[in-house]
């Protein structure tokens, strides 16, 4: 499992080398690496702890998780127009990455606690406003991309908890009656992503030529790709933010068919990986664990390489394990930590 | 351990199992779509790519310069930038966007509008040319907008510029941007923005002058600045063209006119070199050198007096009395007369019924009996009206084309009227009804439907003064456009020999225009040897001239003069629009003489100074347009 999450965080810091070295953002591919490295130590760490420990905690784990963004909203920093990070001598945090573990411990906290083959409409209810507050308050920085990679944990947990057909149905025509309410509460920018990802050509300029320049360069690497650092579209600023979202744009580009194909690989083994660690889990808990994480892994990987080509609209959801960043990467790893605790502990039961 | 969690139950395995299926599907269909991109797209994306990085900058050639027959500069370049448009840019120009750019260079948006309007169906690759001469203030607005308008590129052009501005404008013409027609024309190697030779020699010997522009091709980032250059090609200067003006001559021919519209061409009757040629009022050619304005261009094509009409070889006027050699040529030539026939000028003369007023007609007084001689020299109408009706409007007619009058001359210049000699089988062609008696007595004198050029007429004086040999006019040496390979065909002599005693008869008369009191005597001086012919060629008729008194019915001035006397090195031919008389035009021709007499010395350049230039040669394959002449 750590295997092929390190083989994964190799590639991308490879990537960011290559995207980034002689620019301004030189130095980036060595700090991914202290984050990797450091995110390998604290993964092993929870492996050794008894997962059930983490899970006893949660309550206060959820608690503290919402002061935490509710204090963020009220006094966090202004950063690119969001408040979306704390800043702690000199290094940011980004909080709601953090708040995909609580909520995924949370959520398999609470079905562990129930028995039952299926859910009722209290259950799915609870576990709505459960993941959904946290959700709102991440949207309100504002930031719907990471708001909406919580929704998955509550549909694996509710999928895996027994949800009928019947309440999806209900639940699925729920949702549609919502959404042009939920237009109204987009801003500007996010609907001219929404709008541009439906009509890509007709505004070249901003989010559509990000999808278009992303496209370009995927298609321009070929089977075998351009080769390390020849990739002119993510390194000469064609593909926008080519180091951190659009990181497997500039994988296609430099590697080419191969390296999608090698990468996408890894990507789909470690998440097979993590749902036969759920399979195989001492109990309850320990599945719920597995599969939130699961879902929010596969989530995060479709979206995003789905975007790079235009699969999906642009939202500003990174690649976990690829795209550089210190907080993600961070998160990423405790979870596969607990992940692998849920693995140890197989037989204890 | 102890554990508060229940033991669990296994119901939810197989929908673990359903979820792997899920992901495995999904990566399936991910890697199909990255199939599609990378494999089936590949090409059309890599393209895409390649243009987003490459861009090709045009590296402009400087044009030829342009000198005069010592040497001196008469065009030359400096360097100067234009704001281009790459067009191969995604980013799209919104109407916004356009706004933008209107206002951080200056232009007008609706300008800006048009232009994009009219270049849209050229190929993308072309960028083209917004602003030319750019300033401090657009460069600075390109560089410091890179994110914004990354589209916008700086290139390095050379300008051209008239040192001596309004000196021999005419002649030289002027350079401006290609047209779109002219882009659009199948199998053009013209790019928008590409200058070329608009009038004149700039025009006319275009491919000589203009080199052949290089190519650099260069990596861009997204903001369009250059990272790094992959190819260069260099780009050939044009040739250097040297020109048959002497700019001393010239610049005499051009004060002596001043201010008053009219032209004066000088020309070495022996090779047909054109030693000046000026036409006034004339133009800046610098004006035209960027982009000229509206203002300037809309006052240039308004003005009556055609600013941008070379008159020297575009004026189509009655040639007046200098006609009066034509005639005489024929009249002796033909044995018509011999130069002993005598007429009576009583001041008028009835033919055909009608009666024909001399010159002299207003003084009271006609000119007595007058022989050949004596009618050149005081220029009396009724000797020519008579020997008008003695030969005939075909005769006339016969040797003034023969002579060189009513064809283009085919200088080496674009535009040049043919003028035009008039017959009875150009009265049924033009004007459809039959020739009048009349008219011939008319055309005689120069005066009726006989038009010429002031280039046609120094060259027709010029053929009989050399006994018929007629040297074609032209500016560029013919050395040098052998050594360049666009020499035209050698026919550049019309041999029509006349007897050596009919020259000998017109010489001395001329010579007694200006030197026995004649209608030239304002060309006398001193230790000077002139001869010449003068004209006034009236533009309406005497008694309209009479009661308008406005200018421009005013008779215009002629006087073809040329030196020395016997074996003449250069004649030249001025012409005063409505200066109302003749002698108005005599002394400039006696100016330009003698500064070509002050200037003797370097009269031809050495043959080294011709063949140095040899630039750009597969470019020159095709001759220049408008030297072919007719």
């Amino acid at each position: 499992m750590l295997i092929l999450a390190l083989a994964i965080a190799a590639i991308g810091i490879m990537e960011i080398y290559s995207t980034t070295t002689r620019s301004a953002l030189a130095g980036q591919a060595h700090k991914q690496i202290y984050w990797v490295l450091l995110g390998t130590a604290l993964a092993m760490l929870i492996s050794r702890l008894d997962y059930h420990l983490v899970l006893e905690q949660a309550p206060w784990l959820y608690g503290l998780m919402i002061i935490a963004l509710t204090v963020l909203l009220i006094v966090g920093p202004r950063i690119a127009g969001a408040r979306r990070w704390f800043v702690l001598g000199g290094m940011t945090f980004q909080v709601s990455e953090f708040a995909k573990l609580v909520i995924i411990v949370s959520v398999a906290a609470y079905f562990a606690d129930r028995g039952g083959k299926f859910v009722g409409w209290g259950d799915i209810l609870k576990v709505g406003v459960l993941v959904g507050l946290p959700a709102v308050l991440v949207a309100r920085q504002p930031d719907l991309g990471t708001a909406l990679t919580f929704c998955p944990i509550a549909a694996a947990g509710l999928f895996l908890a027994g949800i009928r057909a019947r309440q999806i149905v209900v639940l699925a025509l729920l949702g549609a009656m919502m959404l042009p309410v939920g237009w109204h509460f987009l801003k500007p920018y996010q609907r001219e992503r929404i709008s541009s990802f439906l009509h890509p050509s007709q505004d070249t300029q901003r989010s559509g030529y990000q999808a278009i320049q992303s496209k370009i360069a995927i298609g321009s690497g070929g089977f075998w790709g351009k080769g390390f650092g020849n990739g002119t579209q993510s390194r000469l600023g064609f593909v926008p933010v080519s180091h951190s979202d659009f990181v497997f744009a500039a994988l296609a580009e430099e590697q080419g068919f191969v390296g999608t194909l090698v990468v996408l690989l890894l990507y789909l083994a470690l998440l097979l990986r993590l749902l036969d660690a759920a399979q195989t889990a001492g109990d309850r808990a320990g599945r719920f664990v597995c599969v939130g994480f699961a879902a929010v892994m596969f989530f995060q990987v479709v979206i995003n390489i789905g975007m790079t080509i235009g699969l999906f609209p642009i939202t500003g959801i990174p690649l976990p394990l690829m795209s550089q960043g210190g907080s993600a990467t961070l998160a990423c790893f405790l979870g596969l930590g607990l992940a692998m605790s849920v693995n140890m502990r197989r037989f204890v039961n | 351990m102890e554990f508060r969690f229940p033991e669990d139950d296994r119901s939810s395995l197989p929908r673990i199992t359903i979820l792997q299926y899920v992901i495995a599907a999904t990566f399936l269909a991910l890697l199909i779509g990255y199939w599609r991109l990378q494999i089936g797209q590949h090409r059309q994306y890599l393209e895409a790519a390649e243009r987003n990085r490459i861009r090709n900058l045009p590296i402009i050639a400087p044009r030829g310069r342009i000198l005069d027959r010592q040497g001196r500069i008469l065009a030359d370049n400096f360097p100067a930038f234009s704001v281009l448009l790459m067009r191969e840019s995604p980013a799209k120009l919104t109407p916004a966007r356009v706004e933008g750019l209107a206002r951080g260079l200056g232009l007008d948006p609706a300008d800006l509008r048009r232009q994009l309007e009219r270049t849209a169906r050229l190929p993308r690759f072309q960028p083209i040319v917004l602003k030319q001469s750019a300033t401090m203030e657009d460069i600075a607005f390109v560089e410091a907008h890179r994110v914004e308008y990354p589209e916008l590129d700086l290139l390095q052009v050379q300008q051209r510029s008239y040192p001596r501005q309004t000196i021999a404008a005419s002649v030289l013409g002027y350079v401006g941007e290609v047209s779109e027609e002219a882009i659009a024309k199948p199998g053009s190697k013209y790019r928008p923005g590409d200058v070329v030779g608009k009038s004149g020699i700039e025009r006319s010997y275009d491919a000589i002058l203009a080199g052949r522009d290089g190519m650099r091709r260069v990596v861009v980032n997204s903001r369009g600045q250059e990272m790094g250059s992959i190819t260069t090609i260099n780009a050939l200067p044009g040739n250097d063209l040297r020109l048959t003006l002497d700019l001393d001559i010239q610049m005499a021919a051009e004060a002596a006119l001043g201010g008053r519209p009219g032209a004066v061409v000088a020309l070495d009757p022996a090779t047909g070199e054109v030693l000046a040629m000026v036409s006034h009022p004339s133009f800046n050619p610098n004006d035209f050198a960027g982009r000229i304005d509206s203002a300037t261009w809309h006052q240039l094509n308004t003005d009556p007096n055609h600013p941008l009409m070379n008159k020297a070889i575009q004026a189509h006027l009655a040639p007046g009395s200098v006609f009066k050699i034509i005639t005489a040529a024929a009249a002796l030539e033909t044995g018509t007369i011999k130069p002993d026939f005598t007429v009576s000028c009583p001041g008028q003369v009835t033919i055909y019924g009608h009666t024909y007023r001399d010159w002299t007609w207003k003084k009271g007084h006609g000119h007595g009996s007058v022989n050949l001689h004596r009618a050149i020299v005081h220029s009396c109408d009724v000797y020519f009206y008579t020997l008008g009706k003695m030969l005939g409007i075909e005769k006339i007619a016969f040797f003034a084309k023969r002579l060189g009058l009513g064809a283009r001359t085919g200088i080496d210049l674009p535009g040049e009227d043919p003028g035009l000699v008039p017959s009875p089988e150009w009265a049924r062609r033009a004007l459809k009804r039959q020739w009048w008696a009349g008219e011939t007595i008319s055309v005689a004198i120069g005066q009726g439907a006989v038009a010429v050029t002031p280039l046609q007429l120094a060259y027709a004086i010029s053929g009989v003064l050399s006994g018929g040999t007629l040297r074609q006019p032209h500016v560029a040496f013919r050395d040098q456009l052998r050594v360049l390979g666009v020499a035209r065909e050698e026919e550049t002599t019309r041999p029509f020999p006349l007897r050596a005693n009919t020259v000998e008869a017109l010489a001395q008369g001329m010579w007694g225009v200006v030197n026995e009191g004649g209608t030239g005597a304002g060309a006398y001086e001193d230790g000077l040897d002139i001869a010449g012919k003068t004209g006034t060629a009236q533009v309406v008729s005497l008694r309209l001239q009479d009661a308008a008194k406005k200018t421009q019915y005013r008779s215009n001035a002629w006087f073809v003069g040329y030196s020395p006397s016997t074996k003449p090195e250069i004649v030249v031919c001025a012409l005063v629009l409505h200066g109302e008389h003749s002698a108005v035009a005599v002394p400039l021709v006696r100016d330009v003489i003698k500064a070509y007499l002050a200037n003797r010395t370097p009269r031809r350049p050495l043959p080294e100074q011709l063949q140095t230039q040899i630039r750009v040669l597969s470019e020159l394959r095709q001759p220049a347009p408008g030297s072919g002449g007719e």
